[in-house]
């Protein structure tokens, strides 16, 4: 292969949160309405928890 | 105990087994969404083979490794557990021997997971089709 993609941490953690909700939302709940709440809700806090992570690392570290 | 044994092999009975609920989690296993697509749901299928599509082909960009089945080390044969899931996009991998992984990338080690998360991911999907083929789920 020779294309080669070069993702940062963040925008890494937001292409795998997108397509994890994506699926998750479809395959955790029965309606439509409920799907995409569920996708929204995972999307959140797949982001929520890099974010809070992150700054929990960083007070770490200091 | 006895009580159980009968309530499964009532449940068993209540299940019966058709061609749809072989075929589309054999068929979703392979490609993607396809499980979905074939019981007409359309948009759910589509999103699901863009949503695990990408994951393992920016994987791959990514310089990510794939797992091969005679891996000796448990990690490794977890790995191909989850890169087993993604089908034919796994198939199509082994057999171009893309994947190899490239240490010169930081990056290279996101790709592996997320071509194990898709093959994962994939598992749930196929799981849902299964649902759906057997009235479980709408």
């Amino acid at each position: 292969m020779q294309l080669t993609i070069t993702l940062n941490h963040f925008s890494a953690a937001l292409v795998f949160s997108l397509f994890a909700s994506i699926v998750f939302g479809i395959t955790h709940r029965e309606t439509m309405r409920d799907m995409v709440r569920y996708g929204l809700y995972c999307f959140a806090m797949f982001l929520g928890g890099v974010l809070v992570a992150g700054w929990a690392m960083w007070l770490l570290r200091r | 105990m006895a009580n159980s044994t009968t309530q499964k092999a009532k449940a068993a009975e209540a299940t019966p087994l058709t061609l749809m609920s072989v075929l589309a989690p054999a068929i979703g296993w392979l490609i993607p969404g396809a499980g979905h697509m074939i019981q007409k749901r359309w948009i759910r299928g589509v999103l699901l083979f863009i949503s695990i599509a990408s994951l393992f082909l920016l994987g791959l960009a990514m310089q990510g490794r794939i797992y091969k089945a005679n891996g000796g080390d448990i990690l490794d044969i977890l790995g191909f557990v989850g890169n087993v899931g993604a089908g034919v996009f796994y198939i199509v991998t082994l057999a171009q021997d893309w994947g190899q992984g490239a240490i010169a990338f930081a990056t290279a080690d996101y790709g592996t997971k997320f071509m194990i998360v898709a093959g994962l991911l994939n598992f749930i999907a196929v799981a849902d089709a299964y649902h759906i083929a057997i009235g479980k789920k709408k």
